[in-house]
């Protein structure tokens, strides 16, 4: 068994604006099954962020526990790294941005993370639209534990065991929606020509970014009857556009036809480009983003790419009103201003 | 599970790159993962080097041994002075600066080696089968046609001018790169088979030759002429002074010479020059140059012995043209030489263009002529039968060494010129196989096939029968005679070589490039883990395309144009797999991360056929 990953790199692979090179985003070597769609999401996130050129200390991975939350073990080996308790990712990303907001904040966890044990949590951090990448690696089951049904099972799916689940499964990218996420993806681990941008546009974005990675447990939950197999996935899903990211700086190019192009320019002025199969949707509406989730879960289809963006969204900083300045930065002069300045402000109330 | 592929050769050995998309690599191709072993593909006798690497790795030196004694007859003497080609080919050197030392470690198979290691060889039989064969030349060309034709029952006559075996082995290559105890054993080993020498016999006629009625004759007698300067002014009036390289190195090695002038110029920069500086340095030059009319990068020796010699304290001069011998009072007293600059031409053909600079003079109390070898075949009478064609080569069929009188076969520097040992001991192989089919009866072109095979090196989960760490160590020194020392013995060895320990490390920069990791489209369920664990990029899921657009659309550009891309079928999403096989490091990530096995790491074993296989 491997236990190292050979230090040689392609000698013709270039680094990015930044000066780093794939390798600078790179982790230990997975332990994960073979074939598990999470190490796919991870060579995903670590793509995203050398090609955003986001130099690898200025981020932080955070996770809870299970299987995708091992990921900070095997990707952005110079970052921060906190594997946290289960479920409660979101309130270590809180504390974390509260204190420095500069960093950029990935929070990896997985369907049995978030919607059960963490669901509190989740629909919390999302209600204050906390400024982080929130990647839900989505297998419908509890790999680490033989492959229990999770909360995302659909019901009727049938695993590995064989017996169906028959409870009915949580659609996280709706309940995030309806709880005020400013940027609502869903993708699959299988796909990167969607996933990296979408995980680069979820990067662009201030607030919560809460991206659904349908991965497939390869182990417990890639049988013929589960709906969160390879196959079954590559069969019944639909995007709901195909899309560009395009950094800010760079000039939009584009050859699509104009009414099925929609521009949506995010916070730091990067652009996404979305070439829609269905012009009269709206990716800024939240309502027609529901209805959208809805009817493809009528006809028994999964619905992939950005399902909501909402550009002007604000994020905790924001509604709280913060300092600019990140908290852990702050000296002993700006925290006690001294009574002096006590006074003046009582003398303002009076 | 066991898979049995049916191989066969193909001419083509890549895919086609027409305008069309890329075909499925045919890896059932005989020739495609022999290849992808970069180092057994670039010998001549394609030696199967990780193998017999592995073999030292695992202190198992006699079977490294007769690897390389089974393919190259020489391992010893190869492990010292072989040209190397497979040194520039090896992987390593592209996945990092230097290649593996194979040639070095090839020595440590050779230096620990069992005493009797000869009990290792095949048997000769006791009863001949009536053929009788003659080889005119003692050099590695006709050693190996004995070896491969003694244990097939034939009875053997070689005939040699010199008082032993080895040819320009031993009168060309000076001691203290290849020692004579070396050169002996290995060529003893060799004669000790069976063979019946005329040494001290020059043949002076193939006529006469040819009335021995021998069932086949084999002509290995090298390029024995080296080039003089006839029409440089001075040549004849100097001409004590003045000496052929490969003549003067032979007369060092018998003893006819013994020393040399302090100041000596060597003209050439080929290995024959460099052999003749350092071969000076011993016998007393102490002010010895080498005089090249190319620039230095453009010499023909090998590098490693340009640096050699330097370490010796021999300056190269190049672009330096000679001009004339001075000679004073009958006594040769320095060289002029014009100095030039190379200039290329849109084809990148090279002139010298002289610089206009005042001619250099460089003192001088002797020249050695270092500038190439002829062939020369004044023995062979017009009127036998064998042609040659306009640059005095004999007229040879492709493949087969035969020569135009049918039971005449040549090989070595007399079949197409100067080359190596390593060159000659491959052409040996060929001619031997022709020899025993011609005297069968049999035709020659239909040739035996190399012996392959497949062999999975699964052992469980995420084991594997090959060590697949990858290693970083860098290339590993070779200890070296201390310069004082060496410089006053000409038959002291200089490199020492490595020891166990030494060549251990070095065993394991190896890639294994032998394991070949074999797809099978059928079984991929595209879940890219292979992809996202390859360290070094090299597999690919896309759509297919031409190989030239493929090339840059590929996750690492491939750049490396004369190495393979491996295309797989169309899988379910309508993508193949493109796998670049230019840095692949043989770790087995991929087979190990693969969940369905389509990915599985399996030895290919590549032999080449011998006289009397089938």
């Amino acid at each position: 068994m491997t236990f190292f990953r050979p230090s040689f790199r392609h000698p013709d692979l270039p680094p990015n604006d930044a000066g780093y090179y794939l390798k600078d985003y790179e982790g230990g070597i997975s332990t994960l099954c073979a074939g598990c769609g999470h190490d796919s999401t991870n060579a995903a996130i670590i793509q995203a962020c050398f090609e955003l050129s986001i130099p690898p200390h200025k981020i932080a991975k955070i996770s809870g526990i299970g299987c995708s939350s091992k990921s900070p073990a095997y990707l952005l080996g110079k970052a921060h790294g906190f594997n946290s308790v289960h479920g409660r990712m979101p309130s270590i990303v809180t504390g974390a941005n509260m204190a420095n907001r500069d960093l950029l904040y990935l929070g990896i966890s997985g369907d049995g993370d978030t919607a059960s044990i963490g669901m509190g949590q989740f629909a919390h951090a999302v209600r204050r639209n906390l400024n982080m990448v929130y990647v839900m690696m989505n297998n419908g089951c509890y790999g680490l534990t033989k492959g229990q049904y999770s909360a995302t099972a659909d019901k009727g799916s049938v695993g590995k065991k064989g017996e169906p689940n028959m409870l009915e499964s949580i659609d996280l990218c709706e309940i995030a929606i309806q709880l005020g996420a400013g940027f609502v993806g869903r993708s699959f681990s299988g796909d990167k020509r969607q996933l990296v941008p979408m995980l680069k546009a979820a990067m662009s974005h201030t607030g919560m970014a809460f991206i659904d990675v349908i991965s497939p447990c390869v182990t417990f939950n890639n049988t013929p009857g589960s709906t969160k197999s390879y196959h079954w996935v590559r069969e019944h899903s639909e995007a709901t556009n195909t899309f560009d990211y395009v950094p800010f700086k760079q000039e939009i190019t584009t050859d699509y036809e104009d009414g099925t192009t929609e521009s949506v320019v995010l916070h730091d002025n990067s652009v996404i480009q979305l070439h829609k199969k269905d012009s009269s949707i709206h990716v800024t509406d939240r309502r027609q983003a529901v209805d959208a989730l809805e009817e493809h879960k009528e006809k028994g289809l999964i619905l992939t790419g950005v399902l909501y963006i909402d550009p002007d969204s604000e994020d905790t900083h924001r509604i709280i009103n913060t300092s600019r300045q990140p908290l852990n930065t702050l000296g002993k002069k700006d925290l006690c201003p001294g009574n002096e300045a006590l006074q003046s402000i009582n003398e303002s109330m009076r | 599970m066991i898979r049995i592929l049916v191989f066969f050769r193909e001419n083509k050995i890549t895919a086609s790159a027409g305008v069309t998309d890329l075909k499925p690599t045919n890896i059932k191709d005989i020739e495609y993962f022999h290849k992808v072993i970069d180092c057994q593909w670039a010998c001549p006798a394609h030696t199967p080097v990780p193998e017999y690497i592995r073999l030292i790795n695992e202190k198992r030196y006699d079977e490294a041994y007769m690897i390389n004694w089974v393919s190259n007859v020489f391992p010893g003497i190869l492990g010292r002075v072989c040209d190397r080609p497979c040194e520039p080919a090896c992987r390593r050197g592209r996945v990092e600066d230097d290649a593996v030392a194979i040639c070095r470690l090839k020595r440590v198979a050779a230096d620990n080696r069992k005493e009797n290691i000869e009990t290792f060889f095949p048997p000769i039989p006791d009863r001949k089968n009536g053929k009788r064969i003659a080889l005119i030349g003692g050099g590695p060309a006709s050693l190996t046609v004995a070896r491969d034709l003694l244990p097939l029952g034939y009875e053997v006559d070689l005939y040699d001018d010199q008082s032993t075996g080895g040819g320009f082995m031993r009168s060309q290559v000076p001691s203290f790169r290849l020692p004579e105890r070396v050169l002996n054993e290995e060529v003893g080993y060799i004669l000790d088979m069976g063979v019946t020498t005329h040494f001290n016999h020059y043949v002076s006629s193939m006529r006469d030759m040819l009335a021995k009625d021998y069932d086949a004759v084999f002509v290995g007698t090298g390029a024995p002429k080296g080039r003089d300067l006839p029409d440089l002014p001075g040549r004849k009036d100097g001409d004590a002074s003045i000496h052929v390289g490969i003549d003067w190195l032979a007369s060092v090695v018998f003893r006819h010479v013994e020393s040399i002038g302090k100041k000596v110029l060597v003209l050439g920069g080929g290995n024959t020059a460099m052999d003749c500086c350092r071969t000076a340095r011993r016998l007393g030059g102490e002010d010895v140059r080498i005089v090249v009319r190319s620039p230095k990068a453009e010499m023909k020796a090998s590098p490693w012995e340009i640096e050699d010699a330097e370490r010796e304290d021999i300056p190269i001069y190049e672009n330096h043209v000679p001009v004339d011998f001075v000679v004073e009072q009958g006594k040769l007293v320095g060289m002029h030489f014009e100095r030039v600059e190379a200039r290329y031409d849109d084809q990148g053909k090279r002139t010298l263009v002289p610089t206009g600079e005042p001619l250099v003079f460089m003192e001088c109390d002797e020249v050695l002529i270092a500038v190439g070898q002829l062939n020369a075949f004044p023995w062979i009478e017009e009127d036998v039968g064998i042609e040659f064609d306009e640059w005095g080569l004999p007229v040879l069929k492709e493949g087969t060494f035969q020569s135009s009188l049918e039971h005449v076969f040549f090989g070595g520097d007399a079949a197409f010129g100067p080359k190596n040992i390593i060159t000659a001991v491959a052409h040996g192989h060929e001619a031997a196989i022709s020899i025993d089919l011609f005297c069968r009866g049999e035709s020659l072109a239909v040739r035996p096939l190399p012996k392959v095979h497949l062999e999975g090196q699964k052992m469980g989960v995420h084991d594997w029968l090959y060590h697949n760490q990858i290693d970083d160590e860098h290339r590993q020194a070779v200890p070296m005679m201390d310069k004082a020392k060496s410089l006053k013995d000409r038959l002291l060895e200089v490199e020492l070589g490595f020891d166990q320990v030494v060549g251990h490390t070095e065993t394991l920069r190896c890639l294994n490039c032998d394991v070949q990791t074999v797809f099978r489209f059928e079984e991929c369920i595209e879940c890219d883990a292979c992809v996202d664990s390859c360290p070094e990029r090299c597999i690919n899921f896309v759509d297919n395309g031409t190989e030239e657009e493929l090339r840059i659309r590929l996750l690492a550009p491939a750049k490396q144009l004369d190495q393979d891309l491996y295309v797989s079928d169309v899988l379910p999403t309508g993508r193949v797999m493109v796998k670049d096989e230019n840095v692949c490091l043989h770790c087995g990530i991929c087979a190990e991360r693969c969940p369905t096995s389509a990915w599985e790491m399996q030895k290919y074993t590549y032999k080449i056929p011998l006289a009397g296989h089938k």
